[in-house]
């Protein structure tokens, strides 16, 4: 597989879109079916632009987790930095009254944490699962040192708007949702950063040696991912009004789900993100669905380890047909 | 020069290497224990060295079973989740039917089930394990919770609780337990076929299959060994807590991986000792005692540790690529 041509691949690319569209696609218009069928409220336009608006901060988060996979690397982090991002946030916009002046510090605690993981991955090659798992812990240590494990309330009332606002009629965390979808397009299909991505996963070394800076490209990359938290954050900060030390804990599991069930493949640098789009928003499908049936969060949590386990097996399945 | 002549002066080479890892962390553990005992008079009372040895068991346990997975190049990141799954089954089956023995049974069994889960993900569907194990820790996670509905289960009867809480000859029945299973494990990784094929798995996975070594079969068996160990890890933790709750090994597993690391097994597989895990666990949990004995908050805890994993990862990386060049 490593050995394809770029041609090929590209060819490849062409062959599993027709063969890759219907498989997570085909996943959320059952689980639809399902949830319609079940849920008298699931299928109204109010619970459906919900759906649409819950999933905008996993997609933020699963935008650059996609690209991270793609390098063959893993954020495990990004949950906690989301979570610590938050904390920050909270705690300057209490200290200086000021919103813009807490939004900067969260994007920059964001960016910071995800620099910190690409260097620590970059330079010393420390394998990514336990760069982002000792990362995580930091982070998590950082936000209980900040609130010694209480939550950051009494935030200004301005705060809730970004979340529960409309701009042109359109939810805010949409427009934010499509901005990122946009811009992480953009960057990964038409930038020369992007080309890099794939090549980082699929050959390192010719990257190296075609004078690419290629440590230097993966931290951009893992900062992307911060930064993408970081604005994650005032998503979530808005939506609960307030800040908790453990609001985004395993938010990381969804968006790595939501990139395995897209269709990214954990170790040939192929992904691509309108996949992610689609597995973000199966995954917000399911937990809204199992939701309205009245079923607790540790069963969400388990039916979307099935679901990616499902995911994975007809994409296994698929790769042997090929 | 012929093949024989040369391979005798390297396998006494990495001999030496071997040697003076474990002695360079016999070392730390000595000094840390110098260290402490100037700055803390509660460090060097018989009554503080039992406790950081029965607490290094616990490390010990779970990171025993976690040692013979790196060695084959994989990782268990559900590990602590497993702790808390086993030993929520093993409450209720110890209070349903008051039979210690089968409590016990049960708690390893599910974490042996777990371990399987993982092996098969990672087997079978040819997941990467970080990936696979990860998942299942949230899935498993999920099970407990759901399991447990935010009740605790509590008070065992006397005979359980001994396992974790009780003494003989004036010491805990876990340090007992650890030194069995050290003695034990690494007997069978330095003494058997089937140890010796796991550090072949771990230092090239390919001529291990080439060579014949049923590598599917031997990557099942160490997830559920450590999904076992796990298990039996979990009974101790209950048998001291004396009561089960959701969220018993919630941040259990990344002191694990330290102690593994720290140890001197390396994450890229094949190189490493359940001896220097033992080691590892022991660094560790004299490091948090002493934070302990001086009195940090607990609220520092995550972030130490997550430096620590950090360090010993770099530490272990930087040493290795200088002994790989100097060969």
């Amino acid at each position: 597989m490593s050995d394809r041509t770029m041609g090929e691949r590209a060819a490849g690319q062409g062959l599993s879109f027709l063969g890759r569209v219907p498989g997570v696609a085909f996943v959320l218009v059952a689980l639809f079916a399902i949830f319609a069928t079940l849920s008298p409220g699931f299928t109204t336009v109010p619970n459906l632009s919900n759906i649409l608006v819950q999933s905008s901060i996993l997609l933020l988060l699963a935008l650059p987790m996609t690209l991270i996979i793609m390098t063959e690397g893993l954020d495990l982090s990004i949950g906690a930095v989301l979570t610590l991002a938050s904390v920050v946030l909270a705690t300057v916009a209490l200290s200086t009254g000021s919103l813009s002046i807490a939004v900067l510090a969260a994007v920059a605690v964001g960016s910071a944490m995800g620099l910190l993981n690409g260097w620590i991955i970059a330079w010393p090659g420390i394998p990514p699962f336990v760069a982002t798992l000792g990362t995580l812990s930091i982070a998590q240590g950082l936000c209980l040192l900040l609130t010694d494990g209480q939550s950051v309330v009494g935030l200004p009332d301005e705060l809730h708007t970004v979340y529960a606002g409309y701009l042109l009629g359109l939810p805010i965390p949409i427009i934010i949702g499509a901005v990122a979808y946009a811009l992480m397009h953009l960057l990964l299909y038409h930038t020369r950063l992007g080309t890099y991505v794939p090549a980082l996963g699929g050959n390192r070394e010719a990257l190296r040696h075609a004078g690419v800076n290629d440590r230097l490209v993966l931290t951009v990359i893992y900062g992307i991912g911060g930064l993408m938290a970081g604005i994650a954050a005032l998503l979530l900060t808005s939506r609960m009004s307030s800040a908790h030390p453990t609001a985004g804990i395993g938010m990381e599991f969804d968006a790595i789900a939501a990139v395995a069930v897209g269709g990214t493949q954990f170790e040939r640098g192929e992904g691509w993100l309108l996949g992610t789009l689609l597995g973000v928003i199966t995954i917000g499908v399911l937990r809204n669905g199992l939701n309205l049936l009245g079923m607790p969060s540790s069963i969400q949590v388990v039916c979307v380890g099935l679901l990616v386990i499902l995911a994975l097996f007809l994409d296994g399945m698929r790769r042997v047909e090929e | 020069m012929s093949q024989a002549e040369a391979t005798v002066p390297r396998r006494s080479l990495a001999l030496s290497n071997d040697v003076l890892s474990v002695f360079y962390r016999l070392l730390a553990v000595g000094i840390i224990c110098v260290v402490l005992s100037f700055i803390s008079d509660a460090f060097l009372t018989t009554n503080n060295l039992l406790n950081v040895l029965r607490q290094a068991s616990l490390v010990f346990f779970m990171a025993s079973g976690l040692t013979l997975v790196i060695l084959t190049g994989k990782i268990d990141l559900s590990i602590g989740a497993t702790v808390g799954l086993s030993a929520c089954v093993a409450a209720t089956v110890i209070k349903a039917t008051d039979s210690a023995m089968l409590g016990a049974l049960v708690g390893i069994g599910v974490g042996a089930i777990v371990g399987l889960g993982n092996g098969l993900l990672v087997t079978k569907l040819r997941i990467p394990s970080f990936i696979a194990t990860y998942g299942m820790l949230w899935v498993v996670h999920g099970i407990t919770y759901y399991y447990m509905s935010g009740q605790s289960v509590y008070g065992f009867p006397a005979e359980f609780r001994a396992i974790g809480s009780g003494y003989f000859l004036g010491i805990p029945i876990p340090i007992y337990l650890m030194i069995l299973f050290l003695l034990a494990g690494n007997f069978f990784t330095k003494r058997t076929t089937y140890g010796q094929q796991i550090y072949a798995i771990g230092a090239n996975t390919v001529a291990a299959r080439l060579s014949g070594i049923p590598v599917n079969s031997r990557l099942n068996l160490v997830f559920i060994l450590s999904g076992a160990m796990a298990g039996l890890a979990s009974l101790i933790y209950l048998a001291r807590l004396n009561s089960a709750e959701g969220d018993i090994g919630e941040t259990l597993t990344l002191p694990t991986i330290a102690a593994v690391v720290i140890g001197g097994t390396s994450l890229f597989g094949g190189v490493g000792s359940l001896f220097g895990t033992f080691i590892g666990g022991l660094i560790l949990t004299l490091i948090l005692n002493g934070m302990n004995l001086l009195g940090v908050s607990a609220n520092w805890q995550p972030l130490i540790t997550g430096l620590i994993v950090l360090l010993a990862v770099w530490l272990d990386m930087k040493t290795r690529s200088k002994t790989d060049a100097s060969s």
